[in-house]
């Protein structure tokens, strides 16, 4: 595949304080006891891509990712992590290794992605119509506990978030506006020359970029160049180049001529008398009907160029990883309706208990959970709908509701945990009770203390 | 008789076993699109392929079981309803009822017309227009309507669309009418955004962001027709009396209910895919619909179907068409797609394709007729060339005459040996009326012209038309086209949009994308502060021109001393157009009135207040509607410290005195002032000199009302 592929895992979010830190970068977030940055390596391992190029953001996590890499990936995967500076942004971090991409097509993903939609569709939809960005949208995840009795009352009548506001054409394979960030709580505003050449556009509001795009390098690399102002793929690339898609300002033959690789020639023309064929046997999208002017008359040739997307089936799982409320979400998700995406393989009681974990007597993990490596129970604990990590350490009578709680955590007796986050080597004393809390890595909670709805770090 | 059959008013409908299916014709379209013709005959009866458009109309609401039609005829009333009356009065099952008003100049009029006379008392009707040709089946569009309306008692109309994509280049639809985008709820059909005529200059199109808010998509059309055909419930007739400013049906009504959202009432779409429906709106839609009518895509509708009194008509090979009575010369060659009618006759060489010809036309020899609508007993000498053109009954073309394309001889008109008729002339015996108010939006119909067409014709047999505009021997005025109309003539003419105009528009098209394209450049690098600042720009554009109409409406008001409820009704108009808030209306009313007051001649300060009070006296009443409460007094206030601070400096020293006087006389109340001061408690120095000016007399206010207290 004439694809390469860049991993953009980013550095330290501040949507996910303080579950984040110089030690934990957001790519190295346990999900289910995973990094997340695994899912995503996952997933183009099962695409067969094998070459990859991890960006990560700051001097500091560089060394972390990579050493978890290739101890993890070692064998399997041939991965190159280069770092970048911080604040760069998505398009920034592109701009900076410009000079290691070479393939004609650049599939770039996000390392915060948790999906099990194939990036081959959507490089295969890009390759089909030759187009100059491909971008994946999936449904709007419907945030918040689903079955929540508990945290209920204000979550029920917060509307479901929006991310995006796209128009596709009525084939759905195009895109022909997009509004993201600030300009979705805005009216939408729509160009009246590409609902001329299209006619009919649908508007959808329940989509999300799930961040995976397939770029034309030459469009890419142009695009990097010309703006330099642009900072976000997302916010400034990818709505630049639908807006223009119809008065394209990009040399699209001329950039892509200069720079083949002399062993990779003869490999590319193949290519392209391949996309050539496919392009052909469609019926001309309207962009090629507009190129050619009305009547096939055209006073100047008209340079368009596409923009597509994939929208993916609804039955598929996507989620990304960008806030706390997506961090327990997506763990949820992942032990339960989305279990084939943890890679492990759950019990009769559809939940996941590793062999070396000790569990006290009359304690219960109930389905839906996960009890990592070495971990220790106390008598009569009673876990529901969470994820424990790996050699943690929990008291007698403990009860733990639809929490995440990852590795190195002591539990005292007594602690009640409801619908929180407990970063690794915390320890809870005697008889505290967190309800929807994130609690950061290192952080003592004192005994019989009670936390609701915060945010507890170490100063 | 129909009208009382249905039913007593309590009677409540939905237990009536039967309630007939009614339908409002409108038998006027109130524009003078198909002028000069329509100075002699009403629109409706015009003949397309030989049969008058209202036995289209009128044939296809018999056939969708419409049971009883109210026909609404104004200009020319007495011609329709004596047509009427020898056609279509004397069905058993099905009622047509003329309904007549001389003084409706707007469809919304029509309505307004239509309720009071009570013929429609609850139950659903359609709405259409007497130019309209369709065969689509109603039943399906009703049952929806109807069903809709079960659920949601605000589903008070279903519009009927199909698809039609109009040009790129040109923007408009093959039937003539001008590009429309439409934003509709895929889910319900709900129709959420209607924009006909839509300023070109502006790229984007603004839709609100609330209708994601109810819906998790919407589609966006450009490649819809609206039909004209509306299915309408009872309420409709009562939104029109409701609201008195209403007068074109999409312009007024449909915008006004779907940007006001008044009582929340709802709008439907119905879209047809196999019917035809297209309604005749200028000459472009009728040289379109008359072609799909030849190619029977209105079938049943067609001239060899006798859906009305017409002549019985044979269609031979080649889509020709042949009444009976046809003398046509052997050497004559009558091309594919082409309609002859009774008793015509053709000489030898003459080619005709793609044309209709009515009844009792004379054609000679060696003619060459290309696309043309010729109407009944028409002439047309030796020689002649005519090329998609509409000649009206009785037109006459001297041997050897030529008309251009776009070419259109209203009734009896004589064009001279070997003259030349110029492109898209438009000739008519009748003379050009003296242009109206060209600003007014609808063109009103020429009830009025009956007098002078009587008076031409009885005094045109005898006059002299030696120096005539159109050739020797030939009769009739060409009629002159303003500058800025002959630009758009080509859009609504019969002839097809010619070549060279289409490459130059699409070059046009593309130089204003270059233009474009730096705007968006711009717009894609500037960040959010600076975009957002771009739109400001835009609503403050709009309500400086909004300002500046309110203003000419003021100051037309005052000098033409019009009565202050007739300024009132025309603000609201502005208002409505420009979607603009009451307060909005009351600064721009208070505007325009200091700056009438600094506009009159004054040498001191002491004139300047006289002036503020003669006209605040004067005029105040203006401000009523518009300045409601506390807030909105506020805004005048505001406005006003605005002007002072811009427009008129003179006013500065004088704020206290001028609002005072406004105390005075009620515009301003003390709550206001009192409710500003504070207000500006918090504001910059320089914000507050004029609370500062104001200080004691606010300070006074404050006492006069604790000792109320």
């Amino acid at each position: 595949m004439d694809f390469q592929v860049v991993v953009l895992a980013g550095g330290t979010s501040n949507k996910l304080v303080p579950l984040v830190s110089k030690d934990v970068p957001k790519s190295l977030l346990p999900v289910a006891n995973r990094p997340v940055l695994a899912y995503v390596l996952d997933l183009l391992e099962q695409s067969n891509i094998k070459d990859l190029i991890v960006v990560v953001e700051g001097e500091d996590t560089d060394g972390l990712v990579e050493n978890w890499i290739s101890e993890a990936y070692v064998d399997r995967l041939h991965v190159q992590v280069a770092s970048v500076g911080e604040e760069v942004g998505t398009a920034g971090a592109l701009r900076a290794i410009a000079h290691h991409l070479t393939a004609s097509d650049i599939l770039v993903v996000s390392g915060d992605l948790v999906c099990d939609i194939s990036p081959g569709a959507v490089a295969a939809a890009h390759r089909r119509h030759d187009a100059a960005v491909t971008a994946l949208f999936c449904a709007s995840p419907i945030s918040g506990p689903p079955e929540s009795g508990s945290s209920g009352g204000k979550d029920k009548t917060k509307k479901p978030v929006r991310h995006n506001i796209v128009g596709v054409d009525i084939t759905q394979q195009f895109l022909l506006y997009i509004a993201a960030g600030m300009e979705v709580e805005k009216d939408i505003k729509v160009q009246k020359s590409i609902l001329r050449a299209v006619g009919k556009m649908e508007i959808h509001a329940d989509l999300m970029d799930a961040h995976l795009y397939a770029f034309k390098r030459s469009v890419l690399q142009q695009v990097l160049n010309q703006k330099q102002t642009f900072k976000s793929l997302k916010l400034d690339v990818l709505p630049y180049l639908v807006k223009s898609q119809l008065r394209s300002e990009i040399l699209l033959n001329g950039a892509q001529a200069e720079e083949n690789g002399n062993e990779k020639d003869s490999y590319n023309t193949d290519q392209v008398m391949l996309s050539q064929l496919l392009a052909n046997a469609s019926t001309p999208s309207f962009h090629e009907v507009y190129a050619s002017g009305p009547n096939g008359f055209s006073p100047a040739e008209r340079k368009t160029h596409k923009c597509c997307i994939y929208i993916a089936n609804k039955t598929k799982y996507c989620a990304r990883l960008n806030s706390v409320q997506a961090y327990s979400d997506i763990n949820r998700d992942v032990i339960g309706d989305a279990s084939h995406l943890s890679g492990y393989s759950f019990s009769a009681h559809n939940n996941v208990i590793h062999p070396s974990a000790v569990l006290g007597s009359k304690t219960t993990v109930g389905p839906q959970c996960m009890l990592g490596e070495g971990s220790q129970m106390g008598d009569k604990c009673s876990v529901k709908r969470s994820v424990i990590g790996r050699h943690c350490r929990i008291g007698s009578n403990v009860k733990v509701v639809n929490s995440v709680i990852m590795n190195h955590v002591t539990i005292g007796d007594g602690c009640s945990i409801q619908g929180s986050i407990i970063s690794s080597n915390v320890q809870l004393q005697e008889r505290a009770v967190l309800r929807d809390c994130q609690v950061g890595a290192g952080f003592v909670v004192p005994a019989s203390s009670e936390y609701k709805g915060e945010s507890l770090a170490r100063k | 008789m129909g009208a009382k059959k249905g039913g007593k008013l309590d009677d409540g409908v939905d237990d009536m076993p039967h309630v007939p299916l009614k339908a409002i014709l409108l038998a006027d379209s109130f524009t003078t699109k198909f002028r000069p013709i329509t100075l002699e005959c009403p629109k409706v009866l015009l003949p397309i392929v030989n049969t008058p458009m209202i036995d289209y109309t009128l044939a296809w609401l018999e056939s969708a079981d419409v049971e009883e039609v109210f026909v609404f005829c104004s200009s020319h009333s007495k011609q329709i309803i004596d047509y009427l009356k020898s056609k279509w009065v004397s069905k058993s099952t099905f009622s047509v009822t003329p309904i007549e008003s001389l003084n409706c100049i707007s469809a919304g009029d029509a309505l307004r017309f239509v309720y009071e006379k009570t013929v429609i008392n609850g139950g659903d009707f359609v709405l259409i227009s007497g130019d309209t040709v369709s065969n689509m089946v109603l039943t399906e569009a009703l049952q929806e309507h109807k069903e809709r309306r079960q659920k949601d008692k605000n589903a008070v109309m279903t519009m009927v669309i199909k698809q039609s994509k109009p040009s790129q280049i040109t923007g408009q639809t093959r039937l003539g009418t001008d590009e429309l985008f439409m934003a509709i709820n895929p889910a319900t059909k709900q129709l959420l955004y209607y924009d006909e005529n839509s300023d070109n200059l502006k790229r984007n199109l603004t839709l609100d962001k609330t209708f994601l808010a109810e819906s998790p998509s919407i589609s966006l059309h450009n490649d819809k027709q609206d039909c004209y055909i509306d299915i309408c419930s009872f309420e409709v007739l009562s939104l029109f009396t409701d609201n008195f400013d209403y007068q074109h049906l999409r312009r007024h009504f449909v915008k006004g209910l779907l940007v006001d959202d008044i009582m929340g009432y709802k709008i439907f779409t119905h879209e047809i895919h196999s019917d035809y429906a297209a309604r005749i709106d200028n000459f472009r839609s009728y040289d379109s619909i008359s072609k799909d009518i030849i190619q029977r895509w209105t079938y049943p509708f067609v001239p060899d179907v006798q859906f009305s009194m017409n002549n019985p008509t044979n269609l031979g090979r080649r889509g020709i068409y042949q009444a009976s009575d046809i003398s046509l010369s052997r050497s004559a060659e009558i091309g594919p797609f082409t309609y002859i009618g009774k008793g015509s006759s053709i000489g030898g060489n003459t080619v005709i394709s793609n044309s209709v010809i009515g009844d009792g036309c004379k054609i000679g020899g060696n003619c060459f007729i290309d696309g043309c609508y010729i109407w009944n007993n028409v002439t047309i000498e030796d020689g002649c060339n005519l090329k998609q053109a509409i000649l009206c009954d009785g037109a006459v073309m001297r041997s050897r005459s030529v008309l251009e394309p776009g070419v259109v001889l209203s009734f009896n008109v004589v064009v001279g040996q070997e003259f030349v008729v110029p492109a898209y002339s438009k000739v008519s015996l009748l003379p050009q009326p003296v242009e109206e108010d060209s600003d007014e939006e609808l063109e009103y119909a020429d009830n009025n012209n009956s007098g002078i067409i009587h008076a031409i014709e009885n005094g045109n047999s005898s006059s002299e038309w030696e120096s005539s505009e159109i050739g020797v021997g030939g009769r009739g005025f060409i009629w002159s086209i303003s500058e800025v109309d002959q630009e758009e003539e080509w859009r609504h003419s019969v002839a097809p949009i010619p070549e060279s105009k289409l490459i130059e528009l699409a070059q046009m098209a593309l130089e204003n994308l270059e233009i474009g394209t730096e705007d968006n450049n711009v717009f894609a690098t500037m960040d959010e502060q600076e975009s957002g600042n771009e739109s400001d720009d835009e609503t403050r554009d709009e309500a400086q021109i909004f300002e500046k109409e309110i203003e000419a409406t003021f100051l037309r008001g005052v000098h033409e001393n019009v009565k202050e409820d007739h300024i009132i009704l025309e603000v609201n108009s502005l208002r409505l157009s420009y979607n603009v808030a009451l307060e909005t209306c009351a600064s721009a009313l208070f505007y325009s009135m200091m700056k009438l007051a600094l506009d009159t001649p004054h040498n001191s300060a002491a004139v300047l207040v006289k002036n503020v009070k003669d006209v605040v006296s004067r005029w105040g009443k203006l401000l009523k509607p518009y300045v409601q409460g506390v807030d909105d007094e506020i805004e005048v206030i505001m406005k006003f410290e605005e002007i002072c601070v811009e427009d008129g400096k003179e006013f500065a020293p004088l704020f206290v005195q001028i609002l005072h006087l406004l105390y005075d006389i009620d515009i301003i109340q003390e709550e206001a002032i009192l409710n500003w001061a504070n207000e500006k408690e918090g504001a910059d120095e320089a914000d507050k000199v004029f609370v500062k000016q104001a200080e004691k007399f606010i300070q006074w206010l404050n006492e006069a009302s604790e000792e109320e207290d």
